[in-house]
């Protein structure tokens, strides 16, 4: 059984090759070049996760693992794997670019036709959810890329000074 | 006040004009084991029948008679009921209707799907469930998701009145099933990871008039208490019961919902009900018991006023909702016939009450594994008196915010969610459907915004430690707190159980089976696969000489949401995949209703 699933991917893989259309990553290449007061950035600018080989995680992938398992998995399932109700969204980020997150998680969608009716509200007043968008992303692309699996982070890099204020700024005092 | 006084006292008049005629009807109707009448079955919410043409020694025989297909993908709680030559058929999200005529070929009598805001969808938590309708005095009831309680001609499907219940702009919604209790429409409302301050609404069955309103937190005459009359365990309440409980406004924003079953016995003239958790499910954020969410109420439906309350869980920490179903049976308790009231909590103890005035007589794990407690208080003279012992290693509160804590049973589904058991007199026994699942829980600050998630809380969820299956259906003896005989089941059952006079228990799984097992010994008898899982409850019905067993097919709910995937393996490592059978290995989306009997005419 497993060898026959290996040599499935691999066909798909073959086939995905050979289009010239791989996609594993909606953002492009996810390899941080870049940290910022613990906060990490791939070469295009987005927001990404660094994860070292003992699986301590940045403070973003690991907080993001709590927000989404607060805010999303009661529509989206937990870790990022779809429900029988919303996208897993574990696989929507292997397509989907940050920008577009960023404007379905605060704008909302509608996906409503025949077969299904599937609403996405919008977060932007929530600052529940907005003020940790980056932290969710964050979490989300490296569960897209293979990069953490289904389990909570156990070791996660300390919470940033940055993080700190920017969190209290955003929630406004509420948090 | 005054003026919701007045009108109390109006609606009580108006009940003595017509009203109790439409409660004579009703409780007939549901005697008649041919009419499946009401969402629960009968008024004592026992889910019992005294057909017997199915038994334990045919059961195996039975065959797929019909099948008809609701239009929608998603999850179907609740099931159809049956007057006569009809039978009424709900689905989730828009909230179709369908009669159908049973004398001929069960053809669309008439179809009602109301126009409804696709907003509401994302701001219902845990899928677009509804759990059902209710009949009475000629007229269909539904509580649509939008809040919009509408009553519909039984004959035509034509709107008779319908009345708005809440706004799901600020995250109230509507997925329970209404009950009609003498000459009013009884309705609770959704939205307890909303903020929701929930409540129970009673409309005029002939005008859809609101009679008055109680609400499960805040002042005592928002929560229609009357301090010195309305008791908990035998003392009065006293005056601010709720508002004592809470810090500043909180209460505004309790939650407390009121999405589960009712029931009602007509010789004490109470209904009976639970309320849900607290918002929000960080603890630390809302000090105090939080009363009275999480909480058995016994009211009055001609005022709405509470006769006693119990709370079972104060100060919630696990997301404990107390919605479950109240089943009304008369129990022998060491010697003495009681009138009894039991329930199985989310929290994972079996309660059993005296229904009269709430004095508490049992109260027992249903599931050996819940851990969070070492039990209830049963001793009348201390200060704790009814209150559950709870175990610092679990208790979400005691580590406080920001702190994972493992390993406690039962997870947030409960060991039981609003999926109702089943009572056979003829056994004495309650037929229970039970998640057998565990969690870690990470409480931390939340802010609230108006109709937006107000959660504060991170799990994951797994079966208990060294077990594989997820859930199990149980026989209870409600007298003495103690299971019978428990059958393993792979996946939660989430499905309402059937009990009947054959000597049978129906219940359907989440990959889809419908089940028949012994009611004596919980041996299987029969099952049968249905195109998709099953989260409705199971009903029975006659028609020209033949019983009928139905169930709704539709996986979804909260079980579609946490189990499609798999759970979690907290302990797999770095990559590791969900270490447990995922449900979506098994079923896949549907909405059918499907139709068993006996072969031959």
């Amino acid at each position: 059984m497993k060898h026959r699933l290996f040599a499935t991917a691999l066909a798909a893989l073959t086939v995905a090759a050979g289009a010239g259309v791989v996609l594993a990553d909606g953002s492009g290449d996810p390899a941080a070049v870049k940290n910022e007061d613990g906060k990490y950035y791939d070469k295009d600018g987005n927001p990404t996760y660094k994860i070292q080989s003992d699986g301590t995680v940045d403070w973003y992938t690991y907080s993001g693992y709590r927000r989404y398992h607060s805010e999303c998995h009661v529509c989206h399932g937990p870790d990022g794997e779809g429900s029988t109700y919303a996208p897993g969204l574990k696989n929507s980020l292997k397509t989907m670019s940050y920008a577009d997150f960023l404007g379905v998680v605060m704008g909302g969608r509608k996906n409503v036709n025949t077969a299904q009716e599937n609403v996405m509200p919008a977060f932007g007043t929530n600052p529940n959810v907005a003020c940790f968008v980056d932290d969710m992303f964050v979490y989300l692309r490296a569960r897209a890329n293979d990069a953490w699996g289904r389990v909570r982070p156990s070791k996660h890099e300390d919470k940033p000074a940055a993080a700190t204020q920017a969190e209290s700024s955003c929630m406004g005092g509420k948090s | 006040m005054r003026y919701l006084l007045l009108t109390a006292c109006l609606g009580a008049a108006a009940m003595f004009a017509g009203g109790a005629q439409a409660n004579d009807e009703l409780q007939k109707m549901s005697q008649n084991p041919k009419d499946w009448v009401m969402p629960t079955g009968d008024y004592a919410n026992t889910r019992y029948s005294h057909l017997k043409q199915i038994n334990a020694g045919n059961v195996n025989k039975l065959q797929v008679a019909w099948t008809f297909s609701t239009g929608v993908l998603r999850g179907h709680e609740g099931g159809p009921l049956v007057v006569g030559d009809i039978m009424y058929l709900h689905g989730p999200f828009p909230n179709p209707v369908y009669a159908l005529d049973l004398a001929h070929e069960n053809k669309i009598l008439w179809k009602y799907e109301p126009k409804q805001d696709p907003n509401v969808i994302p701001v219902m938590c845990c899928d677009t469930v509804n759990r059902g309708l209710a009949y009475a005095d000629g007229k269909i009831f539904l509580h649509q998701a939008d809040t919009t309680l509408v009553a519909l001609d039984a004959k035509t499907g034509k709107v008779v009145w319908s009345a708005k219940n809440g706004d799901p702009s600020k995250g109230q919604t509507g997925t329970s099933a209404p009950m009609v209790v003498k000459d009013k429409v009884l309705v609770g409302i959704s939205g307890g990871e909303f903020g929701v301050q929930c409540h129970v609404t009673a409309y005029d069955l002939k005008s859809g008039k609101q009679v008055w309103r109680a609400f499960s937190e805040g002042p005592d005459d928002q929560i229609l208490v009357d301090p010195a009359a309305t008791t908990e365990l035998g003392k009065p309440v006293g005056k601010d019961s709720s508002l004592k409980t809470w810090q500043g406004d909180q209460w505004k924003i309790g939650g407390g919902c009121t999405w589960g079953w009712i029931s009602y016995d007509p010789a004490l003239n109470l209904f009976y009900y639970g309320s849900g958790n607290p918002s929000t499910w960080n603890p630390k954020q809302r000090p105090g018991d939080n009363k009275w969410s999480m909480t058995v109420w016994a009211r009055n439906p001609d005022t709405g006023m509470a006769k006693w309350v119990y709370q079972m869980t104060p100060h919630d920490e696990w997301d404990f909702d107390g919605v479950n179903e109240m089943i009304l049976a008369d129990q022998n308790i060491g010697g003495t016939s009681r009138k009894t009231l039991v329930h199985f909590d989310r929290n994972g103890l079996g309660y059993t009450l005296d229904r009269t005035n709430g004095e508490l007589l049992v109260a027992e794990k249903y599931d050996p594994k819940v851990n969070w407690t070492t039990g209830v208080d049963m001793n009348k003279s201390s200060p704790t008196y009814g209150r559950p012992k709870v175990v610092d290693q679990y208790s979400t509160e005691h580590n406080g915010e920001d702190h994972n804590t493992k390993g406690v049973c039962p997870a947030a589904l409960g060991s039981k969610d609003e999926q109702p058991a089943a009572y056979s007199p003829d056994t004495g026994l309650f037929y229970v459907p039970t998640n057998h699942v565990c969690m870690d829980y990470e409480p931390f600050k939340v802010s609230y915004t108006a109709g937006q998630p107000y959660v504060g809380a991170t799990l994951s969820m797994y079966p208990p430690q060294g077990e594989s299956h997820m859930g199990n259906f149980i026989a209870w003896d409600g007298k003495t707190g103690k299971i019978v005989w428990s059958n393993k089941e792979q996946f939660s059952v989430w499905s309402g159980a059937l009990a009947t006079a054959g000597g049978v228990v129906f219940y359907g799984t989440l990959e889809g089976y419908l089940k028949a097992v012994d009611a004596k010994t919980g041996k299987e008898l029969y099952k049968f696969k249905t195109p998709s899982g099953i989260i409705g409850n199971v009903m029975t019905y006659e028609h020209g000489g033949k019983q009928y067993v139905a169930i709704l097919s539709g996986v979804g709910g909260w079980a579609g949401i946490g189990l499609a995937a798999g759970l979690t393996d907290p302990t797999a490592g770095l990559g590791a995949v969900g270490g447990y059978a995922g449900l979506r290995n098994y079923t896949a989306l549907g909405g059918q209703l499907t139709v068993f009997a006996l072969p031959g005419s």
